[in-house]
Parts: C-alpha cells; structure tokens; sequence
C-alpha cells in the first residue's frame, strides 16, 4: 500500500518536472538554446497568483489565466531583449551566460519586490482529495489535478505541432532553421511563440508546484528548474514525449530512492541515474542520433 | 539600432544586478538602514562634541530580519531595543548610556560576517549575536579572533560559542535533544517516535544525535529516523509516509518553522494526524504568512518562554512588548531580553567602563558572567558556566487556539 502511495506521489512530482521539463525541450529543440531563466519564470507564475488570489481575493481560475498572461509576457520579453539580439549576433556560449543572467535579475527583483520571506501559498485546487482502501491510500486534490493538467498539456501540444500550420513551422525550425527560412518560415516568429508557449506552461507549472508544496520564496523555481533540466535531458531533449517521460520517471526515481535508499541522498541518486542513462544512451531516453555527414 | 538594443539591455542588467545584490545585505526591511542612520548620527555626535567616543557602551548585534528565519532576528531586535531603551530610561549601566545597533544577517553565514565587519567600524565592545546557529558558529571564530565579548541569545549548536568569549541565553542543541526525549518520556506523550530533520543543517542534525541517545533510556522507540537536505525541502510525503506506516504516535520535528510548516500540510492532506513536537525553531510557525494556523493546533514546543504565563516579569514585558510593536513575543524575544539584561548584570559586576577596549572588557566579562545569577523571562536564578552554557529548567508549551499556551 505504501509503495502505492510512493508511485501516486512520484508520478504527482514527476508531472510538476514534467510540465516544466516541456519548457527547456521545447526552446532547445528549436532556437538551439539552454534556457536557465525557465525555472524563474515558474516563481514569477507563482508570485502573480498569490498576490491575486491571496492578496486581491481574485478567483483562483482568473488569477491563473491572468499569472498564464503576466507569463507569456514575460517570456516574449526575455526572449526579444535579452536572446533575440545575442543569437543573431553572438556565439551559442554568450545567449548561454545572457540566460544565467536573466535568472538572476528574475531572482533578485523578486526579492526586491516581495522580500525573503517565505509566504505560504494557498492552494488554488478546490478539487477534493480522494480516500482510497479505507483511508489508508489519499490522494489529494493537487495530485489529481496536477496529473490531469500534465497529459492534457502532453495531448494538446502533441495535436498543436501535428495539425497546425504554426506547430508545422516549429517542427520545420527545429529541424533545419536556414532550410525552414529558405521556405517561407517566419522563423524569429516561431521562436517567439515556443517561448510564448513555454512561458504560459510554467505559469502552470508554477501554481501546481506551489498547491502542492505550499511555499513560496524568490528561489522557489531554482531548484525545480535544474531538475526539470535534467528531465529534459534524461528523455531526450529537443523531444517532447520525452520530456514527458524524463519529468515522470525522475519524479518517482527522486520518491522511490527517498523512500527505500536513503532520505538525504535522493538528489544524488537522481543525478547517478542520469549519469548512467547519458553513458548508456548519450542522447537520452526519445533523443535522436543525429549522423554528422562528412 | 541592434547595437543600441544590446547596450541598453547589458546595462539595465548590470545596473538590476547591482540594485539586487546591494539590496541583499541592505534590503527588505529598514532595519539596516535604521542602523546606518543611528551610527551616522552617532558619528555626527561624536564630532561634535570630541572626547565623547567611549561615552556610551556600544552594543551590537546579528540576526535574520529578513530571509527564511526572519521571525527570529526580528524579535530579537526588537526585544534587545526594547531592553535597552528600558536601560537607558532607568539611567543606564553604572550610569553609562547604551547604544545598540543591529544588522541583518538573512540566516546566512558570510552576510553575517559581513554584519560583524560593520558593527566592528562602528566600535562595538560587546555582541548580542548572532540569532541563528549556523552563521553564529562562522562568527565566533571572529570574536575569538578579536577577543570580543559574545552572547548569543539563541544560537544553540554546540560549536556557537566554543571559544571562551562566548555564552548563551537558550539550551544548546545536545540540551534540547535530551530535554526533549526526557520531557515525551516524563510526560508520557507517546512510546513510539518518528524524527524528521534537517541532515544538512548543523541545529537540526545536533538535536537529532542527543534526541536518539536519550530516547532509550526514556523508554521511547524511534520507529523511523528520515532526513532531507536544504535542497530537496519541500516534498515530505515519503518522511510522513513513513512515520504512519511505522505507527509513530508522536513526530520529533527539530526542525525550523519553514520547512514544519510544509510537513504539517502535507500530513493533514495525507489524513495523518499524530502529536506533533518540535524544539525552539518551531517557534514563529504562526507568524508565516498566509499559513493556515489550525493547522498547527495541538503541537507542542520546548521552548523556555510562554508569553500567557502568570507571572509579573513576564506580563510586564510581554505588555510592554505589545505596546512597542503590536505584537506578542516569541521566546526569541525573551532570549534577547534577557542577554540585554544578562549583559548588564556582567558589565555591573565587572565594573568596567565604555572608555575600555573591546578586547578589555571581554577579558572582564569572561569571568563576571560566571559570578552573576538573574532572575530573567526565560528561567529564575539563571547562572552560567565558564563553557558559556547556562543552567535553567526546561518548559514546554502547547499551541492552543492559534496561540502558544504554557502547560
């Protein structure tokens, strides 16, 4: 029974890496770029509701929506001030360090603005928890919502790059972006719309991250953000199933060490995984070989 | 134009970097400004009338006013204050005005190095400080260094005050360990025990080590043991699980109010309702923002102070108290009320004078603090030892409808 409610509450942190882990796919399968200031904008996703819902007593649907707004913004903002001119210009490594900075700006407005203390986040789930084998197996209503919101996510964007003229340039981009260009493709504008995209996915992120473990400080999205990294480099980054699986996997891998292994080592376990899986399939679990042709 | 774009946006950068990393030893409340102010004035006074720079003793003193532990360091300003200003209305020590000036410290060990740089260009003579173990263990290598006399109200690990310049107001953590284990066992509380602390912090693990020695000869079984790190502190489903699973009637949390705040959440989402007990960090629970307090119903503390007992000394200070900041004290406060006045009564007994040097006065002090004995809030006939450790019995208090109540 106790092995279940491990797997319910690892599956349950996996979609939070899940979700986040899209964002970092996402960016890198098409502008190319690690995008280190992904996990700030998760705690930006979770400071705008707690100051609407909590502070403003906004319903907590709107205060998402608009925490979604308020993030996509944001992402369009970093991306055309801060990566858009270094990527025409610069070397990979300068749109590398340009993103490291942003995440510390991020950090430390946000410190700026609501100090260091730590607020207590109000859950936004209204969902009841469920009482399974007599009450000896809960699963609460975060749990269940964040599950749900991680495979309509998955579905969703799947559908989006099959069926959509716009997800047919994304898909184009990331393949071959001078190619894509040569095409037609508005490639600066696909670019801005995964980071629209992958903006609004950690406004989600960051409200279920926070429902569940209710805490929130201008260092919130460090941590989940580096996990989230290794998620996406565990399924094959630049791939967006795999992002799916690396999240979850890592998210029971982090519970099950937790829980049978040791409680202080859980982080390390999780990175000795990813070293194992990187030396055994250095492109991840769904990465794809990619053939340098001579 | 790109050009332009690219040097707007390097610059805004750098400048919002400088703004951030200025405002972290600086930011988020007034406090250190307040501090600057008052050493401003002072050196204006000091100018002014020349031959007046050791007129006064200068108190500093170190705590989180901002940050994770933040409830701490500012109970213990304002206390300390508190303290003082009574002090000085009274007519001072030996008729010698204090000034106290205090500085953040966020809970972090370098910035409370940096905070004790400060207050040495400000001519401290003696340290209330610091509030918080870790940074208090970083910065008596300091005052040892500069033979500066130190009372640390409530950094509790054993290495805080190693040196010989160094006391306390509250129990180390080996004391809070085995109060802890004696005070369940005594009291019959549960026989069954979980423990869920900090692996990576210095207070938590420390009272962990002595908890585990004593349970035993309490009678008490500890049925899961689970750490977590200062990474990974915010899922404790696995702890909890574990300590269900386990039948533990009774959750040991040596553990600070942030992280006990999550794991009392978590259980009550998880339908686990057992006795929850924790030692002097729990203390502030009900101070985070936003946190559901009937959730903390019922959860006991080893704490030396309860803000509801009866007798004079307490009210007096805990109206006072509430009058000053609209708020009631935590046993923070009445730690740091109590070193104010523990100081007092060293300095009294020393008989030394603020014209003396740091380093001489805490040559006298070393061995006043050891002949004085004060009637303080946090225990009756406190005396201390030449280890700096001091002898008071131990209390425990319940949270009773969102409020700590004596038992």
């Amino acid at each position: 029974m106790s092995l279940l409610s491990y797997l319910i509450n690892g599956i349950s942190l996996g979609s939070v890496y899940a979700i986040i882990a899209l964002g970092y796919t996402m960016v890198y399968g098409i502008a190319k770029m690690l995008n280190f200031a992904h996990g700030d904008v998760i705690m930006v996703g979770g400071y705008v509701v707690f100051v609407l819902a909590s502070g403003m007593g906004l319903p907590p649907v709107l205060a998402v929506m608009i925490s979604m707004v308020v993030c996509t913004v944001l992402g369009m903002a970093i991306e055309r001030v801060a990566y858009k001119p270094l990527r025409m210009a610069a070397s990979p490594l300068a749109v590398l360090i340009t993103a490291i900075g942003v995440s510390y700006l991020l950090q430390n407005l946000a410190l700026l603005l609501f100090g260091a203390n730590t607020k207590s986040f109000t859950s936004v789930v209204t969902v009841p928890a469920v009482s399974l084998a007599e009450g000896q197996l809960m699963i609460s209503g975060e749990t269940i919502v964040t599950i749900a919101a991680c495979i309509v996510i998955m579905v969703t964007l799947t559908l989006f790059i099959k069926k959509t003229k716009a997800g047919q340039a994304m898909l184009a981009v990331s393949e071959d972006k001078g190619a894509a260009q040569l095409m037609g493709i508005n490639v600066n504008g696909t670019i801005a719309l995964t980071f629209a995209i992958g903006s609004a996915l950690a406004a989600v992120a960051g409200v279920l991250l926070c429902s569940t473990y209710p805490s929130l400080t201008p260092y919130t999205g460090a941590m989940p953000g580096i996990k989230a990294f290794v998620a996406a480099v565990f399924g094959g980054i630049g791939s967006i199933p795999g992002a799916m699986i690396g999240g979850i996997l890592l998210g029971i891998i982090e519970i099950l060490g937790k829980a049978y292994i040791s409680s202080q080592m859980a982080d390390a376990i999780v990175f000795a995984v990813l070293i194992v899986v990187l030396l055994v399939k250095p492109t991840g679990i769904l990465g794809k070989e990619i053939q340098e042709k001579v | 134009m790109k050009r332009f774009l690219s040097i707007a946006v390097a610059s805004a950068m750098v400048a919002a970097a400088l703004t951030g990393c200025g405002s972290n030893p600086a930011g988020g409340t007034d406090a250190p400004a307040e501090g600057a102010e008052n050493s401003a004035a002072e050196n204006d006074g000091a100018a002014a009338e020349s031959g007046e720079a050791g007129s006064a003793f200068r108190i500093g003193g170190i705590g989180p006013v901002t940050g994770a532990a933040a409830v701490y360091g500012q109970a213990v300003k304002n206390a300390a204050q508190l303290a003082v200003d009574e002090i000085n209305a009274a007519g001072g020590i030996n008729g010698v005005q204090i000034e106290f000036n205090f500085q953040d410290d966020e809970h972090d060990a370098e910035k409370a190095v940096n905070a004790y740089n400060t207050l040495k260009d400000w001519d401290m003579q003696v340290l209330l400080g610091t509030v918080t173990s870790t940074p208090c263990t970083a910065v008596v290598e300091k005052t040892h260094e500069d033979n500066l006399f130190q009372l640390t109200p409530s950094g509790s690990a054993v290495e805080s005050i190693q040196y010989d310049n160094a006391f306390r107001v509250c129990f180390s953590d080996p004391n809070q360990g085995t109060a802890s284990a004696q005070y369940i066992g005594e009291h019959g509380l549960a026989t069954k025990v979980a423990v869920i602390y900090n692996s990576s912090d210095v207070y938590s693990s420390g009272i962990y080590q002595t908890f585990a020695a004593e349970a035993g000869n309490q009678g008490l079984e500890i049925v899961s043991a689970e750490a977590f790190t200062a990474d990974s502190n915010t899922d404790f489903s696995v702890q909890l699980q574990k300590a269900k699973d386990a039948g533990a009637e009774l959750v040991f949390l040596p553990i600070y109010y942030t992280e006990a705040s999550i794991i009392l959440g978590q259980a009550d989402k998880m339908g686990y309702a057992p006795t929850f007990f924790g030692c002097d960090g729990l203390d502030g629970i009900l101070a985070v923002e936003d946190f559901d307090t009937a959730l903390a119903e019922g959860v006991m503390l080893l704490t030396p102070f309860a803000a509801d007992a009866e007798d004079e000394l307490t009210q007096k200070f805990v109206t006072a108290y509430k009058d000053a900041y609209g708020d009631i004290p935590n046993q923070f406060a009445a730690d740091a009320y109590d070193g104010i006045y523990a100081i007092k009564a060293a300095i009294e007994q020393a008989g030394v004078t603020p014209d003396m040097s740091a380093s001489d006065i805490c040559d006298a002090l070393k061995t006043s603090m050891t002949e004085i004995s004060i009637d303080g809030l946090t225990g009756l006939g406190m005396t201390w030892g030449a280890d700096g450790e001091p002898n008071k019995e131990p209390k425990a208090v319940k949270i009773t409808n969102g409020a700590y109540a004596a038992m």
